[in-house]
């Protein structure tokens, strides 16, 4: 039972705005761009620092670079035990007795195992390669591969392949862009993300929100969601796609549903949703029609015969305690493409005591799912796709040599479109127009600017995975998937090596 | 022209190809004889056909369907009509569990029983309003998380023991619309959902639906429609408006 107060919030600010008076020409820019409702303009530009997100959309847009943020000045009495965040949040729920809810991926400083691995280079015995002057291929196929393969001879003595292969999608660089749905992200998002993963050879997902008619142009690049609450599913949407996901869990939220609340379901999202404007969009936890692996073979066939055996099927999971066995499970279960979103993973909303505490970390699962695919002889049955905090070309090329075929970005992306990471995605009141469907928010990205921007995103990072592959003498990212030789550990216990499946760094060959 | 198939033994996969290479080729009218257990029939199609089962098919018959007519003379089992658009299925017999899973559109009418979970997040979309017909009684979880449509149990059948539904009738629904032609305990209620009485509206609508039904499967309209008849309706279109802390 939820009891009103009518008191005056004890909550103090996180975020003190100041605005240097002297610089500041009053031309109202920073009020006119805050979207949070923090700067107001009294006779003079005079922030409400409670309600600042530190999005720092007012400082970027100052055109006399006037304002600065800081941390509250009188902020919480230092407590290690009683952190800031452990009493800011007793204070909100004292004040309203309701779920936290938050935004992004995990900020608690749990270990990020990509910085404890470090990859090897070629010195004298071997040469490395130049990737400037030298061919260095970055190509990808995701699908499943078949256990052999059988040649046979045609009319004129060819040889040629018999063996009928599973549907691949060809990747030019392996990074494609996370689902994200149409509901949690604008439609100059989606478009953005559509109309790059076209020019870079990538894939966009849609994630559980459907695919607007304007993007279906771009489908052939675009894998289409399947969740529980089958929003937007209908053949033409399975059909036109590159691929279909099944999403049963993602990093952020393992093991519960998704509420878009209903202020969000405007008229092109309850179109392309299929549901009434103003209702709230409510995804069960579960399929209800997937209670087992056998379930899920069941759904992931009826896909398949949707569309006519086209289209690889993934199936994506957060990664959990069992994520291996279950990933087993998944790969005998006919999927053709496994992703395992790890516990940092972001989202637009959840509640933080589940984002902050449940799952593990996706280099740990990943490399427990590939050793495990491996030992049961399974592993070129399905691709495998790693996401959960992606950051950066590095950690693309630790996750290949721990044995994913591709990577996920969501946040990374994002943050190339404009996001600065201030966690307010659920508010709907994103000041980059990026999580948010106020027309005059969303229309501060322009697809254009933004395809372009992740276009320069994925062109610099395929730079830095041709250096690293060349600086290991390889001349394909195929020859460092999986090769974990190539790959150390510091500051790594030796249980957590022993997951890695990675030497401590000092030891040789 | 018709095309009949004699599924005996044929793999589903086999089966399902050949009407939708039929289909491709303009083929509207289907037979299928001695099905037995073979899932996915009409899984997908987006075409006006109409397929008469003679035998039970297997699971997900009609899912992600979009436009065709199914008949089954026969019992159904699970996941019937799951994700489906548009076209109708009619049963005679009853059906297992998760029958309209996520439907958006079309008719289900079922002669007999129904099992749990019916009518999951079911859902419509302006004029796309899905209807699931049943005749018999059903189990746990009918209507649960329900955003939309219009679900009839007209419980033939019933008795002391063997109650219309079963418990959490309507748990989480935040739409749509359903009729019972019989009574529930209040324990059987889930939170989300109260019980109306019918007004000329909802007579016209329930009328409607069962006239076809008996159409189907040769009842008495009046007969039927004596009731009593109750109402269930979410209370809230945001059930968990109020759940979070921002």
């Amino acid at each position: 039972m939820v009891t009103e107060l009518s008191s005056v919030s004890q909550i103090p600010p996180e975020f003190h705005v100041k605005v240097d008076h002297d610089q500041c020409r009053r031309c109202k820019r920073c009020v006119l761009n805050c979207s949070f409702g923090c700067m107001q303009f009294k006779d003079k530009v005079t922030p409400d620092h409670s309600k600042c997100v530190a999005c720092h959309r007012c400082t970027t847009f100052c055109p006399e670079n006037a304002i600065s943020i800081t941390p509250h000045p009188i902020t919480y009495k230092e407590n290690a035990n009683w952190t800031e965040r452990i009493r800011q949040n007793t204070l909100k729920q004292a004040e309203t007795g309701g779920i936290l809810l938050t935004g992004m991926g995990n900020p608690k400083p749990y270990p990020i195992l990509w910085d404890h691995l470090l990859i090897d280079a070629c010195q004298v015995t071997n040469p490395s390669i130049d990737p400037l002057r030298e061919p260095m291929e970055l190509r990808t196929f995701l699908g499943s591969k078949p256990n052999h393969l059988e040649f046979e001879r045609d009319e004129h003595n060819n040889v040629k392949l018999k063996t009928q292969l599973a549907p691949q999608i060809q990747l030019d660089i392996p990074v494609i862009f996370a689902a994200m749905s149409y509901g949690a992200v604008s439609h100059n998002v989606h478009k953005s993300l559509a109309i790059a993963a076209n020019k870079m050879g990538t894939l966009m997902n849609t994630g559980e929100g459907g695919l607007h008619e304007d993007l279906y142009p771009y489908s052939g690049r675009i894998m289409v969601q399947v969740a529980s609450g089958r929003f937007g599913v209908h053949s033409d949407y399975l059909k036109a796609s590159a691929a279909v996901e099944i999403k049963i869990g993602q990093g952020a939220k393992p093991g519960i549903g998704g509420h878009l609340p209903g202020e969000k379901v405007g008229l092109e999202i309850s179109k392309t949703r299929m549901i009434p404007a103003g209702t709230d969009a409510l995804s069960p936890a579960p399929h209800h029609d997937i209670y087992s692996i056998e379930d899920l073979s069941q759904l992931i066939f009826a896909i398949k015969e949707a569309t006519d055996y086209e289209k690889p099927v993934s199936v994506k999971i957060a990664a959990v305690h069992n994520v291996a066995a279950i990933a087993s499970g998944i790969v005998r279960a006919g999927a053709d493409i496994v992703t395992i979103d790890g516990f940092r993973g972001g989202t637009g909303a959840t509640p933080a005591i589940i984002r902050d505490n449940v799952g593990i970390p996706i280099e740990l699962a990943l490399a427990a799912v590939d050793q495990r695919l491996r030992d049961e002889g399974i592993r070129n049955q399905a691709s495998l796709v790693c996401a959960g905090s992606i950051r950066e070309a590095a950690d693309v090329a630790k996750a290949i040599a721990l044995g994913a075929d591709a990577c996920v970005i969501g946040t990374a992306a994002l943050v190339a479109l404009g996001c600065r990471v201030c966690q307010k995605c659920y508010t709907g009141n994103c000041a980059w127009g990026i999580a948010t469907q106020r027309p005059e928010l969303t229309r501060r990205l322009n697809p254009d600017v933004g395809s372009k921007r992740l276009c320069n995103l994925l062109t610099a990072w395929g730079h830095e995975l041709q250096e690293v592959l060349g600086s290991l003498g390889v001349n394909s990212i195929e020859s460092l998937r999986g090769s974990r030789e190539r790959l150390r550990g510091v500051g790594l216990d030796k249980e957590t090596l022993e997951i890695l499946g990675v030497k401590p760094a000092g030891v040789g060959m | 022209m018709v095309m009949t198939i004699d599924a005996k033994g044929m793999y589903y996969r086999e089966l399902n190809k050949m009407i939708r290479t039929a289909i491709e080729d303009g083929d509207t009218e289907f037979v299928l004889d001695n099905i037995n257990g073979q899932r996915y029939i009409g899984d997908g199609i987006k075409a006006k056909a109409r397929i008469t089962i003679n035998g039970t098919p297997g699971n997900n018959l009609g899912m992600f369907m979009n436009g065709p007519s199914i008949e089954v003379f026969a019992n159904g089992q699970d996941g019937i009509a799951n994700t489906m658009n548009s076209g109708e299925i009619i049963i005679h017999g009853m059906v297992g569990d998760v029958i309209g899973y996520g439907m958006r559109g079309g008719k289900l009418m079922i002669e007999g029983d129904v099992g749990y979970r019916v009518g999951i997040h079911m859902k419509e979309y302006k004029s796309q309003v899905p209807a699931i017909v049943a005749g018999g009684c059903a189990g746990d979880f009918y209507g649960e998380y329900m955003a939309g449509g219009v679900m009839i149990l007209l419980g033939l059948g019933s008795g002391e023991d063997k109650p219309i539904t079963g418990d959490y009738l309507g748990t989480g629904m935040h739409g749509g619309v359903i009729f019972l032609r019989g009574e529930v305990e209040d324990y059987q209620l889930g939170a989300e959902v109260a019980v109306f009485e019918l007004d000329e509206k909802d007579v016209k609508l329930v009328t409607k639906h069962v006239k076809e039904w008996c159409g189907h499967f040769g009842h008495d309209v009046e007969e039927i429609m004596s009731g009593p008849f109750i109402k269930l309706k979410a209370i809230s279109s945001r059930p968990y408006g109020n759940l979070y802390a921002y």
